[in-house]
């Protein structure tokens, strides 16, 4: 959710359990605010909090300039210090979606965890070691890219391929919200490339060029839930338990935060 | 615009007017696509800008063109269209069923003061639960309070608190923790949803009592009988609603099956209460009795409160049987407040549980199935013992925190203070890393637990279900016990020939034998 609705957006998911205490959220206007001239973003977002074991992380990010290009990622324990995570290389984010359980807490502590493969009749064991920072890293950007979402829409391509948000967006209608292909993953198109030419031709090249949300596998891995009687549209995910997405029908207002404690729901087929 | 002119042309004003009618005209030319004309288009664009006055209009100049051209919903005749008519129907219908949230009790105009008020103060709690970042905002949690009013007017009962929020995929549940007046509860008439539980158990009752004179089957598993009300896991009764301002609907007691089952699938909660539960093993019930079953194992694993709050009635603690544990425990008036420090350090040891722990069998209270096939117990004392299962033990209740397994090679709770930077009026908060949701603060005086969250427990390997039984195997094949047709007549006739010609041949002394018994 952008900083400068902050205090407007966490009423919103107040109803998912999120809550900031009034210290949290007057520490984070002010260093949120400090961050975006530091480090020269032209948005800054508050991405939500990693619970951990002993103490919690916070997360922001920043963006530059193009919204679909690389944003920075920054985290703190007390809202009010910010450090940067390094980018997570391929390498790291393999080794992130091996380690389980809780986050400590500690940045600089090394997870262990010993993998056993079997290679024809033979076990070999192996332990792979990840850094806290690297594995938070890890774990943002595999939320981002596995659940962010925005309404179609909000954000618009050009013809030489920059996404810029698309200033009049009016919002969704409500029965335009209670749709899941009113929702975009928003990063680089997948599924969009491998769709026959007459599917792709409904639609429209400067609003569609990012993957609904209609097609996840599996089916039924969003919670779609009207609250406030339709005033308020929240989409949980199932995959990612603590991702929720809200939107004002009508207007402009949209957000998304995570409050977890990063790990992935690979239980969701029995769950479901 | 056209190319070159010769300079004599241009000045002349017949020409300039064929030009402009020219290229007027062709600024009104329809597209045979789209049905658009530019002239039009470029009015319809430049009217809204200059009516909505954007910063940087050159720069937004092309998300007007665009959004001129989308197709646009024919305007009715009356304001609204039909998909906002929808809209502020549901909305409309939602918010008069709040608004009877809001209105005032009858007889409460006269302010009465009444010792036992049964609702706790919400808003007190509300905001110890903003500054410890848990909870639900302060509207909602306002709207709580008035639901919870409702429900003590509409039932008799003696306490109710907010006992948490459990999301499902399609609606969330909130539930409501109560405790009826001494006796009230049996006239209660929201018994809907207890009967088919209790019908299905006297059905498996008496199917267990038919079975008695045919040969008994190995696995004969006698019903473990569910607890008394007020007791054990029955101990208090709870309410749910989908969404504040609806009616509460009361949740059915919760059997030792229940919770057995419950421990051993997960599944989501779709949020309809007659939601068919498919898993395996197969889960005794419906969505309700899930529910139910969840909410007793989480009330029991994660209902705190500070050490010296409750204490045991001096009465009540029994020294005969020595294994008997006293269940019930009162309000300590004389509790010193233990400091926030104190309360959120690591140690664990100034907070206990207050509600009893749910042995492996399904119960607080372990009920031993020899006792029903049995009349008397035997004489024979090591017999008795050689059968007898062994009781299940738990922890005893008021037993403090730090007795708790770890989980994940990690403490099970997690404390920190809600404020880094006042610490001296923080509230201390407890969380639990065994159940993700179940919260605890406490501050003074005062402290209260709360539950948000999806209703499941953590684990850190991934869940797998419980295997299926192997395959019984088939009997072994001997030739005593296979099938073998019955004999045609032909094959009687010739048998029975064989056997009188045998007798004759074996009358017969000549020693003819005649092999050939055609």
């Amino acid at each position: 959710m952008e900083s400068k609705d902050l205090n407007l957006s966490i009423e919103a998911v107040g109803s998912s359990g999120f809550i900031l205490s009034s210290e949290q959220r007057a520490a984070l206007q002010t260093s949120l605010v400090l961050l975006q001239n530091k480090q020269k973003f032209a948005n800054v977002f508050f991405w939500g909090k990693i619970i951990g074991g002993r103490e919690d992380y916070y997360i922001a990010q920043g963006i530059a300039k193009d919204y679909l290009s690389e944003r920075r990622t920054l985290y703190s324990k007390d809202c009010v210090h910010w450090g940067l995570l390094p980018r997570p290389t391929a390498d790291t984010k393999a080794k992130a979606k091996q380690i389980t359980g809780y986050f400590t807490g500690d940045p600089s502590y090394e997870s262990e965890q010993k993998i056993v493969t079997l290679v024809g009749d033979e076990e070999t064991e192996e332990i792979i070691t990840l850094k806290e920072e690297d594995r938070l890293a890890a774990v943002v950007s595999e939320i981002d890219n596995d659940v962010a979402i925005v309404p179609r829409g909000a954000f618009v391509r050009d013809p030489t391929g920059k996404t810029y948000q698309n200033r009049v967006f009016e919002g969704l209608t409500l029965s335009e919200a209670s749709q899941l292909y009113s929702y975009l993953h928003f990063r680089k198109a997948e599924k969009l490339l491998s769709k026959t030419l007459l599917q792709r031709s409904n639609l429209d090249k400067s609003l569609d060029f990012m993957d609904t949300i209609e097609e996840d596998i599996p089916r039924g891995c969003w919670s779609l839930q009207l609250e406030r009687g339709g005033g308020l549209v929240t989409l949980r995910s199932l995959l990612w338990l603590g991702y929720v997405f809200y939107h004002v029908p009508g207007t402009r207002q949209y957000g998304s935060v995570y409050f977890g404690r990063g790990d992935k729901n690979i239980d969701l087929p029995f769950m479901l | 615009m056209s190319a070159l002119r010769s300079a004599s042309d241009l000045s002349s004003p017949r020409f300039i007017d064929s030009q402009y009618v020219d290229e007027k005209s062709f600024l009104y030319e329809t597209s045979s696509v789209t049905g658009l004309n530019l002239y039009d288009h470029l009015a319809r664009v430049l009217t809204k800008i200059l009516n909505e006055k954007p910063q940087n209009a050159a720069d937004v100049f092309e998300d007007y063109s665009r959004n001129e051209k989308r197709p646009k919903p024919a305007p009715s005749s009356r304001n609204a269209s039909v998909a906002d008519e929808v809209q502020s129907k549901t909305e409309l219908a939602l918010a008069e069923i709040q608004e009877k949230l809001f209105s005032k009790g009858e007889g409460e105009d006269d302010i009465e003061v009444e010792d036992e008020y049964p609702i706790p103060n919400i808003m007190e709690l509300s905001f110890f639960f903003e500054q410890a970042g848990i909870g639900l905002n302060r509207e909602e949690m306002f709207r709580v309070g008035m639901a919870l009013k409702n429900l003590t007017e509409n039932h008799p009962l003696e306490h109710a608190r907010f006992w948490g929020k459990i999301f499902g995929i399609e609606d969330n549940y909130l539930v409501a923790e109560v405790e009826y007046r001494e006796g009230d509860e049996e006239e209660d008439e929201d018994d809907a949803l207890e009967e088919v539980s209790e019908e299905q158990e006297r059905q498996e009752a008496e199917e267990n009592e038919e079975e008695d004179d045919t040969p008994k089957m190995v696995h004969r598993v006698s019903v473990v009988p569910r607890e008394e009300m007020r007791t054990g896991a029955n101990k208090k009764t709870y309410f749910v609603c989908n969404e504040l301002g609806k009616p509460w609907t009361r949740l059915p007691h919760v059997t030792p099956a229940q919770i057995v089952a419950a421990r051993k699938i997960k599944k989501f909660f779709t949020g309809r209460l007659d939601a068919p539960i498919t898993s395996y093993p197969p889960f005794p019930g419906n969505e309700a009795n899930y529910l139910r079953a969840q909410i007793a194992r989480i009330s029991a694993g994660t209902h705190i409160s500070p050490v010296g709050f409750y204490q045991f009635d001096e009465e009540d603690v029994d020294d005969d049987d020595g294994g008997a544990l006293p269940d019930n425990f009162i309000i300590n008036t004389e509790f010193e407040p233990i400091p926030a420090r104190e309360l959120a350090s690591s140690s664990l040891t100034s907070w206990v549980h207050h509600v009893q722990h749910i042995l492996p069998q399904g119960r607080c209270s372990w009920w031993n199935p020899k006792e029903e096939e049995e009349g008397e117990p035997d004489s024979d004392a090591e017999e008795e013992r050689a059968d007898e299962p062994q009781p299940e033990v738990g922890p005893p209740l008021l037993s403090p925190l730090s007795g708790d397994a770890d989980v994940d090679g990690m403490s099970p709770w997690t404390t920190s203070l809600s404020s880094k930077l006042v610490p001296q009026f923080a509230v201390a908060v407890v969380r639990s890393c065994l159940w993700p949701g179940a919260h605890a603060f406490a501050f003074g005086k005062i402290f209260e637990n709360i539950y948000i969250g999806w209703g499941h427990k953590y684990s850190a390997h991934s869940f797998s279900p419980m295997q299926t039984a192997p395959v019984q195997d088939e009997y072994p094949t001997e030739p005593k016990i296979t099938e073998v047709d019955d004999p045609t007549p032909e094959e009687e006739a010739a048998a029975r020939e064989g056997q009188e010609e045998d007798d004759q041949d074996e009358q017969d002394d000549d020693g003819n034998y005649d092999d050939d018994d055609d």
